[in-house]
């Protein structure tokens, strides 16, 4: 069945402001077998510039879609189904890394819902503030549904 | 961290292999908090037309992604980094896993003291990633 076009343009909060904490940070290092210093000795963090220790790249999947999110994009209007869910494509722009101390707002939007022979493509697009208001980055997020078209 | 006056267009940073084994997949959900059952229930992922379970697409991402952060030194420095998913990673059943090879090239270099560097990740003959780019700020 396909994805309600509805939803397009939808915009709202993920969920409270997460904060990120350096176990967060050192767990998916680990997951992703990284052994980076900066990813989990504060002290090297803070020789390279930074007030705690640094999150890798794509870490904040984990705060956004990766972890289900809790938005609404899992509300059962959309139709999403996620065992139907691949993933297309997916990016990252940082205006400062993100690091341990952060307090971080996501508010996701639906940029797009596209018919794709029998896939449906949808974009969702993730926008992340600090406790201070300031943007720290922009998620940009391709899902690809198969056979729902 | 390779020096900005020292790095040219067509640096090239060499392949490494990664192994991605099932439990490699677990731990990713774990952390992630991604618990897609197409990444761990063989059963489910074939029913829905999948080969196998499949690795996480953003585990991938992460793994192709430490031949960046490994090269800059410090992860700080990635002011982007995109992908496109080309085909999954099937992950069998065994003590092998699929072995990503992922290696890297400096495609542009900007005056603001950045460099872009395209990713290229295979397993076996098959690309993975497609349009895999980060963009790095050196010194």
């Amino acid at each position: 069945m396909p994805l309600n076009r509805d939803y397009i343009g939808r915009k709202a909060p993920v969920g409270e402001p997460v904060e990120i904490t350096r176990g967060d940070i050192r767990r998916f290092a680990a997951a992703i077998g990284d052994d980076n210093p900066l990813y989990t000795d504060r002290a090297a963090a803070q020789a390279a510039g930074y007030a705690d220790v640094v999150a890798p790249p794509t870490f904040l999947i984990s705060a956004s879609t990766g972890g289900g999110g809790g938005g609404f994009i899992l509300e059962p209007e959309l139709g999403l189904n996620f065992a139907m869910v691949v993933h297309g494509e997916e990016a990252f722009a940082f205006d400062r890394p993100v690091v341990a101390g952060d307090v971080l707002t996501l508010e996701q939007r639906i940029d797009d819902i596209t018919a794709k022979g029998s896939n449906e493509l949808m974009t969702l697009v993730t926008e992340v503030t600090d406790q201070a208001g300031a943007h720290v980055a922009t998620i940009t997020n391709t899902i690809v549904s198969r056979g729902t078209a | 961290m390779p020096a900005f006056s020292e790095v040219e267009v067509g640096t090239e940073i060499p392949a490494r292999d990664f192994q991605l084994k099932r439990d490699n997949l677990v731990r990713y959900a774990g952390a992630s908090g991604d618990f897609n059952i197409i990444h761990w229930n063989e059963r489910v992922a074939k029913s829905v037309g999948l080969p196998n379970v499949i690795a996480h697409g953003m585990l991938t991402m992460a793994t192709a992604g430490r031949v960046v952060t490994d090269w800059a030194g410090d992860p700080g420095r990635v002011v982007s980094y995109g992908v496109r998913f080309s085909r999954p990673v099937v992950v069998e059943d065994d003590d092998q896993g699929a072995t990503l090879t992922v290696s890297g090239v400096v495609e542009e270099k900007h005056d603001d003291g950045t460099v872009v560097v395209g990713l290229t990740a295979v397993v076996g003959e098959n690309k993975v990633l497609m349009g895999a780019k980060a963009v790095v700020r050196l010194s």
